[in-house]
């Protein structure tokens, strides 16, 4: 493999669009405070390699301007500031990136790092690259430590195994339990029962089975229709665990699903798949304490589609950005597992570049069929994702909801209810004007979930999550 | 699980688990498990089988736009002010060193409308909030977002604003089709119709009239009054006999607006009747020694006076004769007074001494004459020489008709006029007045302020006592002006006697103002095309 280094590129090839630079904002607060410091004004030393490093010095309230630096190359948007703030990035860096973007002179290209900033990206790079070849170097001489590693790893996974196990069991006696009282029952001992039941199984060391466990306890409170869904989603779980406790009998890809369904982490499993990777979709989800980043790829020469999640603590972004609507040339490792399409993005080549080859899209038909082929895999998948060609955004005939419609008029996909009256559906609405439009998005039971869209005739997909 | 009978159906495994397989049995050997199988494979089953939808009825498409795509750092920095405007304000009154980009969308919306280029897509919706939460944006805001905008916001109710009133304008017919007009006239809605004579009225005032006319008799009065106000644009000697009409109208206020527009007419009949009442009640003084002028105001407002839109009954707190009084000087043309008092021109009047007391209800009167009639000799004349002291100034002391005065003005004797006033008194009365200045203001104008604001620093208070004034300067100060109030950003040393820390925060506005400008500058090159 040729690894090159991060110098002899251009990684700064094609600039940010403020939106992608204001998607780095850990929340709304930030994004305007960003917004106003991405004007020339109080900037002045600043400037930008072509490596990917971009630096300044912010004029605050006091009598030392702030020095702020980020670097764009490797994996993941890093800066760093000499300002107080502890947000993540802080909104010079946003400001810097903007003026960045927005091709600001004050931001002269070309020129050699700053002194101070210049010891910081230095620093980085190198500890990236020393990363780089104690990961490569492993197979071969792994040091000490790792050598004592394998039979304690196996013994740590063998001591997990069983207390999930025990925490299946115990999750079978308790849905069986549920179903000979009844869901009615259920209902009235309220959100506290699944809670604790959600508990225990974070006890068993399953978190998969524990989050389960906290949705079925949203369900009653979902409006009318609720005893089916209930059903539905213990049936499923009861299956997921019995999977487990028959994992022994599964086939080995069935087995690894099962597996990470269950909780436990996913590793990449496959060689390294170098593409052009098409960012399609990036959007964060927070349950409060974590905040997930999903990102959907899809592979401009492979045609393959690949889901790379990020995650952040509080306050803090994920660590991982990529620009929506750009390509970005890496290799992308693929996990484990029937019908499994999370990867892990690995090294990056060079910048992200516009253009190149948008995913073909089908029928709504097409789609569903896509859901329902991909159950066979993993019965647990919620949704798959999906390009649909040339689609209609158009309010459902019951007046509530949204619908995507087929060009020809006569068959629609129900739009999710979580995206109804959020601004992405507005903005597919904008894009389509009544006539047909490319959307990418998620694709499951719960209905189809736009992510991203592009007109006929436009190259580059716009983000709508 | 080996079922030999076929599980029931789904509808009667979810009455089972809704009540418990202990209560309902389920034929199973295990029920609650059998029950947990059967569900499983029926939910698996029911996801992999699911059929689309049958559609709803397909939108209208939205109308084309001509319009070309803006050039992409337009659009990069139209996201931009849109996305600072979506975020919360910030916290507290200070307002820091970086512009304040919200209120730049106003200038971004003219100019990329003179350019005429079509709005983003993508952005619509943003753009839509926006003049939503901003009644000010909505007309150019509305312009620029054209007819797809018009499209998008019929789908959503938070965006109805967007089809009141403007709402005709996108389906209004070609003014000159006169069939399609006079259809839309007739079988309109009422904010349709209105759209259409202010359209008609534009293009061919006639054409406008003819077409009021013809239906006026038969419309409602609150319609009759904004039908009327339509006549304001293009109003001529054309209009008197329908306004004159107009003044026997059932409606008061119908009554009250013809007599206003028809007052704006000076050689109209009505014109002629009010220059008669009132100069019957001014006139110069023949005995005393000053040479001044006398006022003898009404005794009665009689039912002539009433048709012609008097109104007898003064305000709470007004005596009666010098309500009449201010009501026929108000209506008389100004052209009237130079005869009536010794040929003397508007300056030689404004400065007659006015016996007893009466001066300032006439000179009120006559400035409001002069804003109605928009007459530059008599406003200029009533606003007198800028360096005065407001108070002691001959016309009015209020800023807003001052402000009103000078709009009859032209651009550049307005801003000099402006310029010499806060050279001579500072800026704590200037707000207003800048207000009615053409942007970007004049090289004087805009140095006078800028001096000002120097003078307010080095006598030591603070700059949010100019927050208003310097955020105008931010939008209407020539860009051109950046490099050469760049030296006023430094922090000068701390003066003796100066505010606690004032000198920072001056230089920080001062900062503000200078990214505005270069930001301002940024976005007409960037709207021009140019890179």
């Amino acid at each position: 493999m040729v690894a090159s280094t991060v110098g002899d590129m251009n990684q700064l090839g094609v600039r940010w669009t403020a939106d992608q630079v204001l998607a780095l904002a850990p929340d709304a607060a930030s994004r305007k405070a960003g917004s106003r410091l991405g004007s020339s004004g109080p900037w002045s030393d600043a400037g930008c390699d072509d490596a990917g490093a971009l630096w300044g010095l912010c004029k605050g309230s006091g009598s030392r301007p702030y020095r702020t630096v980020v670097d764009l190359a490797g994996a993941g948007t890093a800066s760093t500031c000499s300002c107080p703030s502890r947000k993540f990035p802080c909104k010079h860096a946003l400001g810097l990136l903007l003026l960045w973007a927005a091709e600001d002179p004050v931001v002269r290209a070309g020129t050699e790092p700053a002194e101070w900033a210049g010891e910081w990206v230095r620093g980085r790079r190198e500890r990236a690259e020393a990363q780089k070849e104690g990961a490569t170097a492993e197979p071969g001489g792994a040091p000490a430590e790792k050598t004592a590693g394998p039979e304690a790893a196996r013994r740590r996974a063998e001591r997990r195994a069983a207390r999930i196990e025990a925490g299946a069991s115990e999750l079978e006696q308790r849905l069986t339990d549920l179903l000979r009282g009844g869901l009615a029952a259920a209902e009235r001992e309220g959100y506290g029962y699944w809670e604790e039941t959600a508990a225990r199984m974070v006890d068993a060391q399953a978190p998969g089975l524990a989050a389960r466990v906290r949705e079925l306890g949203s369900i009653p409170s979902s409006g009318p229709g609720w005893p089916v869904r209930l059903l539905e989603e213990c049936a499923l779980l009861h299956l997921l665990d019995g999977a487990w406790l028959g994992r022994a009998r599964l086939p080995a890809d069935l087995a690894t699903t099962v597996r990470t369904r269950v909780g436990l982490p996913s590793a990449p499993a496959g060689p390294a798949v170098h593409d052009s990777w098409l960012v399609l979709a990036q959007y964060d989800q927070s349950d409060g304490k974590v905040t997930t980043r999903r990102i959907w790829l899809y592979g401009q020469g492979t045609g393959r589609t690949a889901l790379v999640l990020s995650f952040g603590a509080a306050g803090r972004a994920p660590e991982i950005s990529l620009p929506v609507g750009l390509a970005v040339d890496a290799e992308v490792l693929p996990h484990g597992g029937a019908g499994q399409l999370r990867a892990t993005l690995g090294e990056r080549f060079g910048a992200p570049h516009a253009g190149g080859a948008l995913p073909q899209g089908g029928g709504v038909t097409q789609a569903l069929e896509a859901y329902g082929r991909a159950l066979r895999e993993d019965p647990w998948l919620d949704f798959v994702p999906v390009t649909l060609g040339g689609v209609v955004p158009v309010r459902a005939p019951d007046g509530e909801g949204w619908q995507l419609v087929d060009a020809d008029g006569r068959l629609a996909l129900p739009v999710a209810s979580a995206a109804v009256g959020r601004p992405g559906l507005w903005k597919l609405a904008a894009l389509s004007g009544g006539g047909p439009v490319a959307v990418f998005g998620e694709c499951g039971h719960g209905g189809f979930q736009p992510l991203a869209a592009w007109g006929p005739g436009s190259g580059e997909p716009i983000a709508l999550a | 699980m080996s079922t030999v009978t076929p599980p029931p159906a789904w509808e009667e495994q979810v009455t089972t688990a809704l009540l418990g397989t202990d209560r309902r049995p389920f034929p199973a050997q295990e029920p609650a498990l059998a029950l947990l199988d059967a569900a499983a494979v029926h939910t698996v089953r029911r996801r992999a089988g699911l059929m689309p939808a049958v559609a709803g009825e397909l939108p209208e498409p939205a109308p084309e736009d001509g319009r070309g795509p803006l050039p992409e750092p337009a659009r990069r920095r139209l996201a931009v002010l849109l996305a600072d405007r979506a975020a919360p304000a910030q916290s507290g009154g200070r307002r820091g060193s970086a512009p304040d980009l919200t209120e730049l969308l106003p200038q971004w919306l003219a100019t990329a409308n003179a350019h005429r280029y079509r709005a983003p897509a993508d952005l619509l919706p943003a753009l839509l909030d926006a003049a939503r939460a901003r009644t000010d944006l909505r007309p150019q805001a509305l312009e620029f977002a054209g007819a797809r905008g018009l499209w998008l916001a019929r789908l959503n109710p938070e965006w109805k604003y967007a089809l009141r009133g403007t709402s005709g304008a996108a389906a209004l017919p070609d003014v000159q089709d006169a069939k399609a007009v006079r259809a839309l006239w007739e079988e309109g809605l009422f904010a349709e119709r209105v759209g259409l004579l202010g359209a008609v009225r534009a293009a061919d005032p006639a054409a406008a009239l003819a077409l009021l006319s013809g239906t006026w008799a038969t419309e409602r009065a609150e319609d009759r009054l904004m039908f009327l106000d339509s006549l304001r644009t293009g109003l001529s000697a054309a209009d008197e006999e329908f306004l004159e009409q107009a003044l026997a109208d059932r409606s008061r206020n119908v009554r009250a607006v013809a007599a206003e527009l028809l007052s704006a007419l000076p050689a109209s009949a009505f014109a002629a009747r009010m220059a008669a009442r009132a100069t019957s009640c001014v006139s110069p003084d023949r005995t005393g020694t000053l040479g001044g002028i006398v006022v003898e105001a009404p005794h009665e407002c009689d039912a002539a006076m009433q048709r012609d839109g008097v109104v007898a009954k003064p305000p709470a707190g007004r005596g009666e004769r010098s309500w009449w009084l201010g009501q026929l000087v108000e209506s008389a043309p100004l052209s009237a007074w130079s005869p009536r008092l010794n040929g003397r021109t508007p300056q030689e009047i404004a400065a007659l001494p006015v016996a007893d007391g009466w001066g300032e209800e006439l000179h009120a009167a006559w400035c409001r004459a002069a804003i109605r009639q928009g007459d530059a000799p008599w406003a200029r004349a009533l606003l007198g020489a800028p360096s005065v002291p407001p108070e002691a100034g001959t016309g009015t002391a209020s800023l807003a008709e001052r402000a009103k005065l000078l709009a009859t003005l032209p651009d550049g004797e307005r801003a000099d006029w402006v310029a010499d006033f806060v050279s001579a008194h500072g800026l704590s009365e200037a707000f207003q007045l800048l207000g009615v200045c053409v942007v970007p203001w004049s090289q004087a104008l805009g140095r006078a302020v800028v001096d000002a604001l120097d003078i307010a620093r080095d006598a030591g208070s603070y700059p949010w006592s100019f927050s208003g004034v310097m955020g105008l300067a931010e939008r209407c100060l020539d860009p051109g002006e950046a490099d050469r109030l760049e030296i006023l950003t430094t922090t000068p040393a701390e003066a003796e006697g100066a505010s606690p820390g004032a000198g920072g925060y001056w230089s920080e506005a001062f900062q503000r103002l200078v990214g505005t400008l270069r930001l301002r500058a940024a976005m007409v090159r960037e709207l021009a095309g140019e890179a």
